[in-house]
């Protein structure tokens, strides 16, 4: 089997659809990085969550106390995921 | 008053040992007064790249503990004039100096030399924190790999956490012929990824294994690409401004003609 998987490789590679492998080394770098950035500083998150807090208590009144922001990993991406309860809207005119 | 350089790089075998002696070495055939010191106690190594390892009488844990002054510890180098090793200790491990004790032996360093070069050894621990204690600037060496790359980001998270200002990386062990081909990262891929300032690139060269075996520093070598590099890197940390060239590492005319001749390539 690893004799096909590795001619298949071949024949890919010399038509040129396999993607180049410093791409795969960046964008695997890319996502492992954000994770290591992230717990590097344990005041990362608290401060983002500071920040947050900061900016959308402009527009709305939130709980500050259930708000939940973490960082996730997938298989190919981390996302950001904030919870972040709105106890009111502030009336908001466009003047 | 001199500078204080550390060399570092989290992942080991990237080079660090390699980059201090070659700088080293080069700075002083520049004319400056150099010190290098293997901050690495247990796994001392700079001795040898250098060539030095049967002059070693004292060491930076002897200095440091007060059994010998600085003077009697510092080796002179075999060719330059100017130039100094202070060898690390073999039989301690890296608790036996402080961060503040490098700190102090920095200063006094400091007073004596034009460059003080710290070979820090690899890893986060007290061994890194002790070889960054007393440095004003470091450079990471690191190599276009994705561990190397990725160990190489967590010690310049760790420098600004440690309010170092901007480290400057050197790029080692790059293969023109790996990154025509998409196979090796290249310069901007590294520079986008670390956003660091780039102090210069180092070809991959066998070179480097020969002057090793010899003890003596591709710098030495007119017929060494790495050596050419490194001297290039050595006119930057003066203050000169020589660009970096990329068709230089892609063996310049004269190799790209015998290649298209079929002579083969680097």
């Amino acid at each position: 089997m690893k004799g096909v998987e590795d001619l298949l490789d071949l024949i890919n590679r010399v038509f040129g659809r396999e993607t180049p492998s410093k791409e795969v080394a960046k964008e695997r770098l890319r996502l492992v990085l954000v994770h290591d950035r992230s717990s590097v500083s344990p005041q990362f998150l608290q401060s983002l969550r500071e920040d947050l807090l900061l900016v959308i208590s402009r527009y709305m009144d939130i709980d500050d106390r259930d708000m939940d922001v973490n960082l996730t990993t997938t298989e190919n991406q981390v996302a950001l995921v904030a919870n972040i309860p709105v106890k009111r809207l502030k009336r908001f005119s466009n003047a | 008053m001199g500078e204080v350089l550390v060399v570092t790089s989290g992942k080991g075998g990237v080079g660090k040992t390699t980059t201090t002696a070659n700088l080293g070495t080069s700075l002083a055939m520049s004319g400056n007064k150099v010190a290098l010191v293997d901050a690495d106690i247990g796994l001392r190594n700079l001795d040898v790249v250098m060539g030095l390892e049967n002059r070693i009488v004292y060491d930076l844990v002897d200095v440091v503990e007060g059994f010998c002054r600085l003077k009697q510890a510092l080796i002179k180098d075999k060719r330059m004039e100017s130039l100094y090793l202070l060898p690390a200790a073999q039989t301690k491990d890296k608790t036996a100096v402080t961060p503040d004790q490098m700190r102090g032996l920095c200063q006094e360093l400091r007073g004596e030399f034009d460059f003080v070069l710290i070979d820090s050894p690899a890893g986060i621990e007290q061994g890194f924190r002790n070889a960054v204690a007393g440095a004003d600037k470091a450079i990471i060496v690191t190599t276009p790999e994705v561990a190397a790359v990725r160990d190489a980001d967590r010690i310049i998270g760790l420098l600004e956490a440690a309010n170092m200002r901007s480290p400057h990386l050197i790029i080692n062990r790059m293969r023109p012929s790996m990154v025509r081909r998409g196979d090796m990262m290249d310069i901007e891929d590294m520079l986008e990824i670390l956003a660091v300032d780039l102090l210069g690139v180092v070809p991959e060269d066998e070179q480097i294994v020969i002057s090793t075996n010899r003890g003596e520093p591709a710098v030495l070598s007119h017929s060494s690409k790495a050596g050419e590099a490194y001297r290039d890197i050595t006119r930057r940390l003066q203050g000169e401004v020589v660009p970096i060239q990329p068709l230089a590492l892609d063996g310049g005319i004269f190799q790209r003609l015998r290649k298209i001749m079929g002579f083969g390539q680097n």
